[in-house]
């Protein structure tokens, strides 16, 4: 398939979705139909994080989706990178970088760090991979809360640098009015950031390395034999998603202004994550962010109004369990094996990935054969 | 000095009983199916929430003497019972239509099983009971009576040796016995091993490979409901996260045994429980997560089979 023909499939759903991304914040008729219905939606800040989530999941599609490689500590990488923003930005330590130089250093130590874990852990069976990672992730959680002189806990650190703010914004924004400006610009940003992202990555799927990351997926010994070099294309494929999920940790703690509790980035957070790309479609670009967009925005956006709509209904006589947050973990163990069981490709899926699902080579994983 | 040492490694050693338990339930599983069930400490959680209803459904705190003890044992038994009884059910619906499926499947399946069961163990801990605090905060720990006698063994000696210790250990031991003579000495056990070796031949020679996996389930099941009592009654606490962090430390203990070998789990039970106790007392509690996983990631990097396992290639 040429990349102009590859183009074209993406024309439909994604175009509309991007136009609205885009045009929302200039016309944002659902916030302004919430305040008229006296609902606190604050679907333009929600966005923001739905953004931020579709660059992690479209980081660990890298790993995962790509490459083949199941790791469970995503959400380490994501904190990595927001610590990172935290440290080379705050006043309590000497860098100031400010918010362009986090975004340079996010991503760069978020990478280091996956050379770190996945060189000596990359050759390991797959499944002893997502304990590795698993584990890491928990080791990484401990530490940060622990380490409160460095850290400063749960709190986090703060105030992190702001996003960087052009004087027209400002001036367009109205004079006094800084924050409504700084939403608007951290807008922009992350959503630029995640189209950047998405355009790279869809071009790297048709490249050597892209290529070379499903190969391996597919059949490591075949590709081996054709040549590859599996341990570095596999830490090529963890580190570059771990620097992606890096860079959502710098837009996450910029957009916060703080690094927040550690225990943001703690394993159901890694969970919420592999649930969005499962949902979505392993090793699909659209899969991921539809995925991302589905799952965080019923999370964020339509969730609160459920428990709120309950709330108003119960009155006083509301019992501990009424209320969705009650039930979440429910709904996404669920949704997980419903999806490996009926549709284990996705929602949205990539083809090649649909054929491998349904059709394993023989005598590969399965340890006991159909009776 | 010496005393702080000898009674850190006795909390550990009973620690490790549990662990151990816990860790044959996901070694015998992996060792048939090359599964990770990530489920499995949720079944421990879920059987400890079974027990404590029991025992509030028995008025069991109000009980001396013989009776108590009656009770006690149907206690336990009947949790084995529902240990067994849910592993194995998640295993009929949940993994086994997954056999044939790559390897991702059952594990994601599994990592959902276990949000799932978690949240079941929320919504119990909302039962209108009083052993469970009349269930207006589903999340709170609840407190596990404390059931089994506190004499001191040791009777003048600044060490204490209780007769709850005792009778953990000695229970754990008789458990653990007995599985050992299952998987050695009977046509099940035999059928097991043969299953865990190579399923394909084992079918051949006439062993039914899906009722040796339902069995496997049902026995990890059984020994992690045992386990849940035996926690319940020595630690006194029950919440509905429990069994993420003790499982993964099971497995863990599992791991460095050598994952799908039995002894292993174990030995890797016992010493994960010693580490666990000297690293709470001379490291900090807050840092056990860090030491405990620290030691798994060690381990799986520089000793991946373990140590009692046999260096296994994953199966091309």
């Amino acid at each position: 398939m040429t990349v102009a023909g590859s183009w074209r499939k993406w024309l439909s759903l994604e175009a509309g979705l991007l136009l609205f991304a885009v045009l929302y914040p200039l016309v944002p008729f659902v916030d302004l139909a919430a305040d008229a219905a006296d609902l606190s939606v604050h679907l333009d800040q929600r966005l923001v994080t739905i953004f931020i989530y579709g660059l992690l999941v479209v980081a660990l599609n890298v790993q995962v989706g790509y490459a083949g490689l199941l790791q469970l500590g995503v959400a380490a990488f994501f904190g990595i990178g927001a610590m990172t923003t935290g440290v080379v930005t705050v006043d309590k330590y000497p860098f100031h970088f400010g918010f362009w130089g986090a975004l340079l250093a996010a991503p760069a130590v978020a990478a280091l760090a996956g050379l770190f874990i996945g060189a000596p852990t990359l050759r390991l069976r797959g499944d002893y991979l997502a304990i590795v990672t698993l584990g890491f992730g928990e080791v990484l959680r401990t530490v940060l809360v622990n380490l409160e002189s460095i850290t400063d806990g749960p709190r986090g650190l703060n105030p992190v640098a702001e996003v960087w703010v052009p004087g027209f914004v400002r001036e367009l924004a109205g004079a006094g009015d800084d924050n409504e400006a700084r939403l608007l610009v951290m807008y922009y940003v992350a959503l630029l950031l995640l189209v950047a992202a998405v355009v790279l990555l869809h071009v790297l799927e048709r490249t050597r390395i892209g290529r070379a990351f499903v190969a391996l997926r597919e059949d490591e010994l075949a590709a081996a034999c054709m040549g590859l070099d599996p341990g570095r294309i596999k830490l090529a494929a963890f580190a570059g998603g771990a620097a992606l999920a890096g860079l959502a940790g710098a837009l996450y703690a910029t957009n916060l202004t703080t690094t927040a509790d550690p225990t943001n980035y703690d394993f159901n957070n890694a969970i919420m994550v592999l649930c969005c790309l499962i949902l979505g479609g392993l090793g699909s670009l659209r899969g991921a962010l539809l995925g991302a967009a589905l799952l965080i925005g019923f999370d964020n956006v339509l969730s609160p109004l459920l428990d709120k709509a309950i709330a108003a209904l119960a009155g006083d006589a509301q019992h501990p369990l009424a209320k969705y947050s009650a039930w979440r973990w429910f709904v996404f163990g669920s949704a997980l094996i419903a999806m490996m069981r009926y549709r284990p490709e996705g929602l949205f899926p990539a083809r090649r990935v649909a054929q491998e699902l349904h059709e394993p080579p023989a005598g590969s994983t399965a340890a006991v054969e159909p009776s | 000095m010496f005393e702080t040492i000898a009674q850190q490694l006795l909390l550990g050693l009973t620690n490790g009983m549990v662990f151990a338990l816990v860790a044959l339930g996901y070694t015998m599983v992996y060792g048939i199916l090359e599964f990770i069930n990530f489920a499995h400490g949720d079944v421990f959680m879920l059987s400890a929430f079974f027990a404590l209803t029991l025992v509030g459904a028995w008025g069991v705190p109000g009980l001396d003497g013989a009776t108590l003890a009656g009770v006690l044992l149907a206690i336990v038994a009947l949790t084995t019972v529902f240990g067994a009884g849910v592993n194995w059910s998640v295993d009929r619906l949940v993994y086994k239509p997954l056999r044939k499926a790559p390897k991702l499947a059952p594990l994601v399946s599994a990592i959902g099983v276990s949000f799932v069961l978690q949240n079941v163990g929320l919504v119990w801990g909302a039962a209108k009971m009083e052993v469970f605090g009349g269930g207006g905060q589903p999340a709170a720990p609840k407190s596990f009576p404390a059931l089994l006698p506190t004499t001191n063994l040791l009777g003048g000696s600044s060490l204490t040796l209780q007769v709850k210790d005792v009778l953990v250990i000695a229970a754990s031991l008789t458990v653990m016995a007995g599985l050992y003579v299952l998987v050695t000495r009977t046509k099940l056990g035999k059928a097991m091993r043969a299953t865990a070796q190579d399923p394909q031949t084992a079918r051949l020679m006439g062993i039914d490979v899906d009722a040796v996996i339902g069995a496997t389930f049902l026995i990890g099941g059984g020994l992690a409901g045992f386990a849940a009592v035996v926690y319940a009654l020595y630690i006194n606490t029950v919440y509905y996260q429990m069994g993420y962090q003790n499982g993964l430390y099971a497995f863990t203990a599992a791991v460095v045994g050598g994952i799908g070998n039995i002894p292993g789990a174990v030995l890797g039970g016992l010493l994960l429980g010693l580490v666990r106790a000297l690293s709470d007392q001379f490291i900090g509690a807050q840092w056990q997560p860090a030491v405990l996983f620290g030691i798994l990631i060690l381990i799986l990097v520089f000793r991946p089979a373990g140590l009692l396992g046999s260096t296994a290639r994953e199966k091309v």
